[in-house]
């Protein structure tokens, strides 16, 4: 059976929602990060099966700038869960409470 | 051969994606950045089964290379500890979560389906490093400097944030 651009899709769309259930579930910052590059990754799978499928560069493109912007939003982030830390000895979402009603 | 390559690369990448996140065995944040190596170093695969040979190399270089070390390091110097202090919820969440994940995908994969999209489209384009560059120096020119822009600001922010006293 070939191979089509749903098979694709269908993996990315498999692979947002393990991302995304991570970013729900997990207690732990980092591992909460890491379900957001899952989520990206799934993204950018679906761009790129599109860009093939359809015979234009631009969805390759999309995914390099895509692949840019997730590389600084990792650099911040983990900076601020850093300095988070220097505050409040934790990377657990439980213990930060300053929200609560 | 494609086929069986196709099926080999996504289901070591969803299957390497579910550890990241929901490692039955162990809760270690180091575990889990070992497993998104592997999910991303398969999905690597995925990119040049689409012929996307310049993805997955930058693939590889940026996320394997250097997004895992920075949250490897991140790891290493937080000492974050394996123990998760809620052992109760743990199961009750395994069970949500699973049928979070069955409920969400399933409406994805539904309007997949649903959306007309023609299955029988043959693979066309050759992602050759040349197309994209030209593309990129071209009609993508003013995007990739603010790109610059934004590494740079990136890279201010955390060496602001990452100061022992924020003035």
């Amino acid at each position: 059976m070939m191979i089509g651009l749903e098979h694709y899709l269908i993996v990315s769309a498999l692979l947002f929602s393990i991302g995304l259930m991570g970013v729900i579930l997990r207690r732990n910052l980092i591992v909460i990060y890491m379900g957001l590059e899952l989520m990206l990754n799934a993204a950018n799978l679906a761009l790129v099966a599109f860009s093939r499928f359809t015979n234009t560069v631009d969805g390759q493109v999309m995914v390099f700038f895509v692949i840019t912007v997730a590389a600084s939003e990792v650099a911040v982030g983990l900076a601020l869960i850093v300095a988070l830390y220097r505050r409040r000895q934790t990377t657990e979402t439980d213990d930060l409470t300053s929200l609560k009603l | 051969m494609q086929e069986l390559l196709f099926y080999i690369f996504s289901g070591l990448t969803l299957l390497c994606g579910f550890l990241v996140v929901a490692n039955p065995f162990t809760r270690n944040p180091v575990t889990s950045a070992m497993f998104l190596v592997l999910t991303i170093a398969s999905m690597a695969g995925l990119f040049v089964l689409l012929h996307a040979f310049f993805l997955a190399a930058v693939q590889v270089m940026v996320y394997a290379g250097a997004v895992i070390v920075l949250f490897l390091f991140v790891i290493m110097l937080l000492d974050v500890r394996e123990v998760e202090k809620h052992q109760h919820p743990q199961i009750l969440s395994g069970v949500f979560g699973l049928l979070g994940l069955l409920v969400i995908s399933g409406m994805l994969i539904k309007a997949i389906v649903s959306s007309g999209i023609d299955n029988t489209l043959q693979p066309q384009l050759e992602g050759t490093t040349k197309a994209l560059g030209i593309k990129l120096f071209t009609d993508y020119v003013l995007p990739f400097e603010i790109m610059g822009v934004l590494l740079l600001v990136g890279m201010m922010g955390v060496v602001l944030l990452s100061k022992k006293k924020l003035r």
